[in-house]
């Protein structure tokens, strides 16, 4: 199996078609930052690229998620790659 | 357990930055002596695999839901420093991109979920190594337990930062944090089993029978 990365990373793209069925319950710390009352503390972001991971500009909710997740997965996976050269050309 | 901006205080922000600059420091020099050349693509495809992960949060009940970390995942696959290296880089461009996690939270994210997660799930993968034996014969339960704590030891570690910023009680934090996370590890632990065992299947020698740290 010499493309076995390759199905790694289609194993990454499935999951992120599956993303918009994930949980839209607060996580574990919004959970408790709601029960224990200083969930409006926080504040957003100075500037917004993909905000919320909905790609911007889409209407369809589960389209935006996937494409701002397609996104992500190409950034991840193109900057990781980059540093494990960069890595591999040191040793 | 992405803090947002807001929560910190600017000592908690100072601190946590200079911890976490210096820690992503020292891993940056370390993982290159962990590089092989199969880390590669699979620092890449961890990565990737991680960042869509937690895009999938799953309930676990009180109107609350949990996503993987993938901090232990991937300190049992590369070694703990470039687990603290690809794990700082999602927290970075989840921050940056996608807002999620905040600018000066930056810090205290990657303080938890990278360093504290890589590291805790490293040790604990070790010490469970010697109880329960070794990968690839067996140790699951290793791999599970690693999961587990470095999720909750993550959240303990958010818990004293939110703590320290003054912005709930510690003694409150800590336990509802902790106890909250306590059930959402058992979700990454589940999935970082069930994607240990895959691998143990389709490419059984990118599990080291012993993981060593560099030194």
């Amino acid at each position: 199996m010499k493309r076995w990365w390759l199905i790694g990373l289609i194993i990454a793209i499935f999951l992120v078609m599956l993303s918009p069925l994930a949980s839209a319950s607060p996580d574990g710390l919004e959970r408790v930052a709601q029960n224990e009352g200083f969930a409006e503390l926080a504040e957003d972001a100075p500037f917004s690229v993909i905000a919320d991971y909905l790609f911007p500009g889409i209407d369809n909710p589960a389209l935006a998620t996937i494409l701002a997740g397609l996104v992500g997965v190409a950034a991840v996976f193109g900057a990781s790659y980059a540093l494990s050269l960069m890595f591999k050309k040191k040793a | 357990m992405h803090i947002p901006d807001g929560f910190l205080n600017t000592a908690t922000v100072a601190t946590t930055m200079v911890i976490s600059a210096g820690g992503v420091g020292v891993a940056a020099r370390m993982a290159g002596k962990e590089m092989e050349e199969k880390k590669v693509p699979l620092m890449g495809v961890l990565g990737a695999f991680v960042f869509a992960g937690q895009m999938l949060n799953f309930p676990i009940g009180i109107g609350t839901s949990g996503h993987l970390v993938g901090a232990a995942l991937m300190s049992i696959l590369l070694g703990p420093w470039s687990a603290a290296l690809v794990m700082s880089l999602v927290i970075i461009i989840q921050c940056f991109i996608f807002q999620d996690g905040g600018l000066l939270a930056l810090g205290a994210n990657i303080l938890n979920m990278s360093l504290i997660a890589s590291f805790s799930s490293y040790f604990i993968y070790r010490l469970s190594g010697r109880a329960f034996g070794h990968l690839p014969r067996g140790n699951l339960i290793g791999v599970f337990l690693a999961a587990w704590s470095s999720v909750v030891l993550a959240s303990a570690a958010c818990a004293l930062e939110l703590g320290f910023s003054g912005v709930v009680p510690l003694g409150v934090a800590l336990p509802a944090i902790t106890g909250v996370h306590a059930l959402i590890g058992i979700g990454e632990g589940l999935i970082t089993a069930v994607v240990i065992s895959f691998v143990r299947a389709v490419r059984p020698d990118l599990i080291k029978s012993r993981v060593e740290m560099v030194r």
